[in-house]
């Protein structure tokens, strides 16, 4: 047992810290720092990777992977976040993209990897629905057959940046008849067809990434279809798994850390900078204890399929309490920022200029132990295959 | 022994009650909010005909002569509401002030503009620097032959936008952190020299950064005693966090209640989500949150109406409780509701940030503990 990285990683790692520290320009940490980020500067940080070769580590060297080590892509994540890179838009390579070169066909990998590893088309996610929350296989929106033509019906819900995207990659209802997970179909579709309506969710954190998209009459060719029909299930449970890989956030909770600790120090308490107040040390210690924690759980887990093995036991709390330690430092940050936290952002610094975007942040991340699989989901789940209750 | 309303208490709060249900959803309060002043006019100008503008007030003052406990009715009912509009600032907080300080016609003046609901009023006292500490106060008034020359900045002026007129705390006298020299003044929102800058806060109110450039006020507008008016502050800084608390203890309640009345509409897996031991195990607990903030709210009512030594530990128990514990609630209401808990087509994300506003304004969790500690 040892805590060591091989001298090859150190050589890695200082390379992706060059690269980082070179491409990192104020207007993109700013972007990662301001909460909401806009399209143009995500697919600015994407096509620098691109361009480096770099923005797809975890897919297959063949289709423009790096070929990296497990080692090497958790320093490469973990880099990206302390530095304050701007988060890779997840949906086309993270999660779309695994399917397609797992369970595509050829046509269907040359016609869409390619745009995905160029940041040139953007997707967005269409599986829950009103009625389909944590339990996703009650999806009701259909699919009938129309010759070489599916006409799909329906609405999805908390599409996170449905505005921006071409494609939206769904769950949809192929067979009624049969038993709920056995009759689902994922389906590729174009967001530029007729009938699709996306309209803004008015959220809690006054931004605009939430949407619903309805579908009415809209025919999406067969072509356009994901493995075999009635076998969606089965690909959404991989991409499922892909979704839940590096949601501990180690990197961006140290990160948040380091702001805190910098906002604290500006802001007075009785007099005095409140990052020398015995109440506020307590409390970011006990949070830091807590991602101390999560950190070595993290690398235990990722030792283990390095080696070779899957994943143990102890991976199945990373989201838990990932999710739980970025919501307390959330939590602090709206503390510390006092009544400034509490203006609304207009598109201008009220007060001070670091405490008008702390509250976005706050109020996005209420959906962190919601969205992904809810944190009773995962509970459920660990209870279920860990504990074998 | 009795925990028990009053004949009239009942009365009063059956009509806050009421107006809250019929005229006061969620709807109508969203529509209230996209207003130019953030509030409706006209349902302050009914509050006033309700005779709720002038609950807190003396007889001898206009008013019923009401008491924390009737304080605590209007704000509670109100919470329940989200209520935008400016009661708080003007009625209570204001009202505290002018009631300790004000005298003769300046008193009348005033007190009757508040009742009838013909003025608005506000208090400036924090600044950008002075977090929690009512003494910190680098705002400066120069006294003059006959006038005071005001200048400085003030932070997160409630409903400053709208108001008539700004009670300025500004300093007469001594150092930005020191006790002694701090005074009150009137200020008209339309002197020359002051800036109001207004804008939308999380919780769906507005508040404004004022800055007061060479702002000169007749003496006479000097309000109590100049130099001593930091006991007036703190005086008024107690009123403002019972009624404040009232008001997160209100929604407290609502937020559990509606909790629970979701879970039993929502399916998932075939079932309400009410089934789940889960849940249910955390509605409890929303529920026993809420029980233990009634508990400590009517513990400093009743102290302060008992002229108790032990009021200004009981507010800060209570204060400290609201915060860690109103928030908790509504945390939890937001996770229970998921997704569509993030919405703001629901109102649970509201109850939160108004929670969180209200934890902010005159003391956080930690600034309360530390005296709860202390006292």
């Amino acid at each position: 047992m040892d805590i060591q990285l091989k001298q090859e990683d150190l050589v890695f790692r200082d390379e992706v810290r060059e690269f980082l520290k070179q491409e990192l320009n104020d207007s993109l940490l700013q972007a990662a720092v301001g909460g909401h980020v806009d399209k143009d500067t995500m697919i600015h940080w994407q096509q620098v990777l691109y361009r480096k070769g770099w923005i797809a580590p975890n897919w297959p060297k063949e289709y423009g992977g790096t070929g990296w080590t497990m080692t090497q892509k958790f320093i490469f994540e973990n880099e990206c976040a302390a530095h304050g890179a701007p988060m890779v838009v997840p949906f086309g390579l993270k999660m779309v993209a695994p399917v397609i070169y797992t369970f595509g066909n050829e046509e269907q990998k040359q016609r869409f990897l390619p745009g995905i590893l160029q940041s040139t088309e953007w997707w967005c996610q269409g599986y829950s629905e009103p009625g389909a929350g944590s339990d996703l296989a009650a999806l009701q929106t259909k699919a009938e057959r129309d010759g070489d033509h599916y006409v799909v019906n329906g609405q999805k819900i908390w599409t996170t940046y449905a505005q921006y995207a071409d494609w939206i990659f769904c769950l949809v209802r192929t067979d009624s008849n049969a038993k709920k997970q056995e009759g689902i179909s994922f389906l590729l579709i174009d967001m530029k067809t007729p009938g699709i309506e996306v309209r803004k969710i008015d959220s809690i954190d006054n931004q605009h990434s939430l949407n619903e998209v309805f579908f009415d009459n809209v025919r999406v060719p067969v072509a356009n279809r994901i493995g075999e029909e009635n076998k969606g299930w089965t690909y959404a449970k991989y991409l499922l798994t892909h979704e839940r890989t590096a949601i501990a956030g180690v990197a961006q909770s140290k990160r948040t850390i380091k702001t805190l600790k910098e906002m604290a120090s500006q802001q007075l308490s009785g007099g005095q900078p409140l990052l020398e107040d015995a109440f506020f040390k307590a409390k970011l210690a006990r949070i830091e204890v807590d991602l101390m924690a999560l950190e070595y759980t993290e690398l235990r887990a990722i030792a283990s399929v390095v080696d070779g093995g899957a994943p143990g036991p102890e991976s199945s709390i990373l989201k838990i309490r990932g999710t739980e330690i970025q919501q307390a430092l959330s939590e602090l940050s709206m503390e510390v920022c006092g009544y400034y936290a509490h203006a609304l952002n207009m598109g201008e610094p009220i007060g001070n200029d670091y405490a008008w975007d702390v509250a976005a942040k706050y109020l996005y991340g209420r959906a962190s132990t919601i969205f992904g699989g809810s944190n009773e989901v995962q509970k459920n789940i660990i209870a279920k295959l860990v504990l074998g209750l | 022994m009795n925990f028990n309303l009053s004949e009239e208490q009942t009365i009063l709060k059956d009509s806050v009650t009421k107006f809250i249900s019929n005229d006061y959803d969620y709807e109508t309060r969203s529509k209230h909010m996209k207003m130019e002043k953030g509030f409706n006019p006209a349902t302050w100008q009914t509050f006033a005909e309700l005779g709720w503008l002038c609950v807190p007030f003396a007889e001898d003052d206009g008013g019923i002569g009401g008491g924390p406990i009737e304080v605590m009715i209007m704000m509670e009912e109100m919470g329940k509401g989200l209520v935008l509009e400016p009661y708080f600032s003007t009625v209570i907080l204001s009202g505290a002030v002018l009631s300790r300080a004000a005298t003769g016609q300046q008193r009348a003046d005033t007190l009757n503009a508040i009742i009838d609901g013909s003025k608005l009023f506000s208090l400036a006292y924090l600044e950008p620097q002075s977090r929690f500490d009512l003494f910190d106060v680098s705002t400066v008034a120069d006294k003059n032959d006959g006038s005071y020359t005001i200048n400085g900045r003030k932070a997160m002026v409630l409903h400053g936008g709208s108001a008539n007129t700004f009670i300025v705390v500004a300093r007469t006298a001594g150092q930005q952190r020191s006790e002694e020299g701090i005074s009150l003044f009137l200020v008209n929102a339309d002197t020359p020299g002051g800036t109001v800058k207004d804008y939308p806060t999380l919780d769906g109110h507005r508040a404004a950064e004022i800055e007061l450039n060479n702002v000169v006020v007749p003496a006479e507008n000097s309000l109590g005693e100049p130099g001593s008016a930091l006991p007036v502050l703190e005086s008024a800084a107690q009123e403002a966090c019972l009624a404040l608390c009232a008001e997160a203890v209100g929604m407290m309640e609502k937020l559990y209640k509606e909790t629970v009345a979701y879970t039993k509409e929502r399916k998932q897996f075939g079932v309400p989500i009410a089934v789940f031991q889960a849940l249910q195990h955390r509605m409890v607990d929303m529920f026993t949150l809420h029980e233990e903030c009634k508990s400590l709210l009517l513990r400093a009512v009743l102290s302060k109406k008992e002229g108790s030594s032990e009021l200004p530990r009981n507010i800060s128990a209570l204060k400290y409780a609201v915060a860690i514990k109103g928030q908790k609630v509504a945390h939890e209401a937001i996770q229970i509701f998921g997704g569509m808990g993030m919405t703001d087509e629901m109102s649970v994300g509201m109850y939160l940030k108004r929670i969180n506003m209200i934890n902010t304004l005159f003391g956080d969790a930690d600034y309360h503990l530390k005296r709860v500690m202390a006292a």
